[in-house]
């Protein structure tokens, strides 16, 4: 047994309202920067739909993840090394600008510059590729709320598994939202694909990452990753990704993603697994055992001998005591209520779902019958197939039976909670049925409804022998690096070129180049312009205000009066 | 062979040649120092992959082929050759029909890939005025290098660079140069060699660095790379299915 940590996350479906808060908090923070206009580490899709990139779960096109070989081996769905090196220069799977969208912006000069005239100005979207007027046909959400709709919702990938015969049944019955950022995987197939091995996974808590310093652009990345979560910056030429917002979960602080979800519907934690027993699970001949499989490489927390273990191998004490703590532990092993998603492709994924129940309870109360009632419940779980057979094609590789046992749980939890919050008797046969017990319901309830922010994100600090090289601790001198203190913006190479910079330092120098330019598709010029957009209402980024005729003279804070 | 060397030929046959060298080999190192970051193949395939799948391969396979041709024709001496028993005329015969192959595929994957770079919009707008010099430097000269080749053999009797540019290509490593080698060639390859020699010194400070990040560790290396949060690299031996750290600098 070799015990390692793993930072894994868990979000619970019913309760996304697909606000898209994650995927505009998460870009503000981390791509909000030309090159990666149309990188969305957090996005949120609509299902069924297609998606982002479009289609991406067809692996027959694309080719991500893991495949079996005959003889039962585990290889690179897209080809061996060998084959990826024969390739390497022009890559035959890689997506193009137009499976994700081609971004943009809008001629904003025509409406500030505009002179006195009877008609509106009209600011028109240009493409920040090239610079030309541009037409939008798509964006990251653009079929965002039309799930199943005949335009959007029968291109997705994954309803070639059930027949159409229900279609439009279904399209009324069902549509639920999918947030989804890196899958950070125990078997993480973009590392694979890396030529360069730029790619690598941390040994404390394994985030997948890139190395921007050792990425020479090969693009393979993009291609090995099924989840589509790698993305190429297309004016640094590199390949970005989800970070699992390491510098703050280094402090035990959760991500952006999560922090921001109004639904509270996120939780992070930790998960000890058993790293000889990965390669093993990846490699189970069916598809629908790897759900079982992956759970089982999981350790128990509580174990002694896990515990031992787990010291052996270099974890800390308080790391230990996290994973006991651990709500993702809890929801995956203990509740068994949260699912991988596409455990087909073989990465062994560390972003799980609870599937939505809301599907099922919606039409129940459609039809005029109790929907707080667990026979009620279960009946539908059981009649409403196609829902279910959807979710399955998603979490179980299309085994039913593990996604009909979480709904079934959940039901039982509405249905026995009711009682409860009504007063009433509860009914102890109704966790008999989905073989809990009463207590361990309300737990479960506890954990999805009630759960406070330290409860819903454990997540044990760095260590602090090492904090003081950590990113966002700094008790060195931040701008104490090689080449620093610098405030250089861009090296003689272009865009980004030179060392590194902490991110501190990147990000102010970010900010302030994103406040002062608003070209579109190169910024040559930063010369002016304010974008109102980063602006966090501190200081006067320069060119906010005209320059002069202040009143009051002189006083920055001072307050204008309003004009009549 | 008393007569010395005119100060033109020393100066394009000896001094350039080292300069070119010097800038080329510190510049790598100063790149490689200072800008790892920007050290990559700047990619354009996200813009547009219909053109790049002709072009890309047949260019760069084809340069590849001409690469390992300019090794063996400059750097492998012809008395060599003849002791293993390959005569003049065959050795000839494959080095004309494998190189022009190859400088064709070569030139038609780059006027491929110029022309695309010129007609698909995002793609233009991607070129910095950096990649228009490395391209007017390595397109003009591969033509002149193909042009050369093709010419020469139309003649009668193809100058024999093995007695020329070789043996001068070699003097210049042996520190013993021997310019008036070169000052006797035919033109063509003189213009070659010059152009080629510009090339050199552009190098290090154009994109052309990623021949250099040629990925071959990918054939041996462990397919999950592990590394420590730690910078200075410990993995302490927590990998699998084997550890690879390195002593790099921190994520980023």
């Amino acid at each position: 047994m070799r015990v390692m940590a793993q930072l894994a996350m868990v979000m619970n479906l019913d309760k996304c309202i697909g606000c898209h808060t994650c995927s505009v908090t998460c870009k503000q923070a981390w791509t909000n920067r030309s090159g990666v206009e149309y990188v969305w580490f957090n996005n949120v899709e609509t299902r069924p739909g297609q998606g982002y990139p479009r289609r991406y779960e067809d692996q027959e096109r694309w080719r991500g993840g893991w495949a079996l070989t005959r003889r039962g081996r585990l290889r690179l769905k897209g080809g061996g090394r060998l084959r990826k090196l024969l390739t390497i220069f022009s890559n035959p799977k890689l997506p193009g600008i137009d499976d994700y969208y081609e971004p943009w912006t809008y001629d904003y000069d025509t409406l500030t510059n505009a002179p006195a005239q009877e008609h509106t100005p009209v600011a028109r979207p240009r493409s920040l590729l090239s610079g030309e007027p541009t037409r939008i046909t798509w964006s990251a959400n653009w079929d965002d709320d039309l799930g199943g709709s005949p335009d959007h919702g029968d291109r997705d990938p994954l309803l070639k598994g059930i027949a159409d015969k229900v279609k439009f049944e279904f399209e009324r019955t069902f549509m639920f939202y999918l947030p989804r950022i890196c899958e950070h995987c125990l078997n993480p197939s973009c590392a694979a694909s890396c030529p360069s091995g730029a790619i690598y996974k941390r040994t404390e808590d394994g985030i997948v990452l890139v190395d921007q310093d050792r990425c020479r652009g090969w693009r393979m990345c993009v291609s090995g990753c099924p989840y589509k979560k790698v993305y190429f910056n297309h004016r640094t030429g590199k390949a970005e990704k989800c970070t699992f917002c390491f510098p703050r979960v280094e402090v035990g602080i959760p991500t952006v993603c999560a922090e921001t979800c109004v639904g509270r519907l996120r939780y992070i934690g930790l998960v000890l697994y058993d790293a000889d027993r990965v390669l093993a699970a990846a490699t189970t001949p069916d598809d629908q055992d790897l759900y079982e499989a992956q759970r089982r490489v999981f350790l128990d927390p509580n174990d002694p001998e896990v515990v031992r273990e787990a010291e052996l191998a270099g974890i800390p004490g308080d790391w230990i005591t996290a994973a006991q703590r651990s709500p993702v532990h809890a929801l995956i092993n203990e509740y068994e209520v949260a699912l991988p998603l596409h455990p087909e492709y073989r990465t062994m994924p560390m972003v799980w779902y609870i599937p939505p129940l809301s599907p099922v309870v919606d039409v129940v109360r459609d039809t005029g019958h109790d929907a707080e009632d667990h026979g009620n419940l279960f009946a539908a779980v059981e009649a409403l197939r196609i829902p279910v057979e959807y979710l399955a094609q998603l979490f179980t590789a299309g085994d039913v039976e593990p996604v009909n046992a979480v709904l079934r749980r959940l039901a039982a939890m509405r249905s026995y909670m009711r009682d409860l919050n009504l007063g009433r008797e509860p009914q102890e046969a109704i966790p008999a049925k989905v073989g809990m017990t009463g207590r361990r319901l309300y737990d479960l309830y506890r954990l999805l409804a009630l759960a406070k922010y330290d409860e819903r994100y454990v997540i044990p600090p760095a260590h602090a022998e090492q904090a003081h090289g950590l990113e966002e601790l700094a008790t060195e001198c931040s701008l104490d690096y090689e080449g620093g203190p610098g405030m250089g913006g861009s090296g003689p190479f272009g865009e980004g070129s030179g060392g590194t910079s902490p991110i501190a330092v990147e990000n102010f120098r970010m900010l302030r180049d994103r406040q002062t330019t608003d070209t579109l598709a190169a910024p040559v010029d930063k010369g002016n312009r304010v974008n109102l957009l980063n602006w966090d209402g501190k200081g006067r980024p320069e060119g906010l205000f005209p320059p002069g005729d202040r009143p009051g003279g002189g006083d920055p804070a001072g307050e204008v009066e309003p004009k009549p | 062979m008393t007569e010395s060397p005119s100060t033109l030929d020393i100066m394009l046959w000896v001094v350039v040649p080292y300069v070119a060298i010097a800038v080329f080999v510190l510049g790598h190192v100063w790149r490689y120092r200072y800008d790892k970051f920007g050290w990559t193949t700047r990619s354009s395939q996200l813009y547009e992959s219909r053109l790049l799948r002709l072009g890309s391969p047949l260019f760069h396979f084809g340069i590849l082929v001409v690469a390992v041709g300019h090794v063996g024709g400059l750097l492998v001496p012809k008395s060599w050759t003849g002791a293993v028993g390959i005569g003049d005329t065959a050795y000839h015969v494959v080095a004309v029909v494998l190189g022009v192959l190859a400088g064709v595929c070569t030139l038609t994957g780059a006027a491929i890939l110029v022309y695309r770079r010129r007609t698909v919009g995002p793609v233009f707008s991607a070129t910095t005025r950096n990649d228009k010099v490395m391209y007017v430097l390595l397109v003009g000269t591969i033509a002149l290098g193909l042009g050369t080749t093709v010419l020469g053999n139309l003649t009668d009797h193809p100058h024999d660079y093995r007695e020329s540019v070789s043996p001068w290509f070699r003097s210049i490593f042996t520190f013993q140069p021997r310019p008036e080698l070169m000052a006797a060639a035919p033109l063509g390859f003189r213009l070659h060699a010059l152009a080629a020699w510009s090339l050199f010194a552009f190098w290090p400070f154009s994109r052309l660095v990623h021949v250099f990040s040629m990925p071959l560790g990918y054939l041996t290396r462990p397919y999950i790379v592990y590394r420590s949060r730690d910078a200075r690299g410990q993995a302490s031996g927590m990998s699998w299915p084997g550890p690879r750290s390195s002593a790099g600098r921190g994520p980023k």
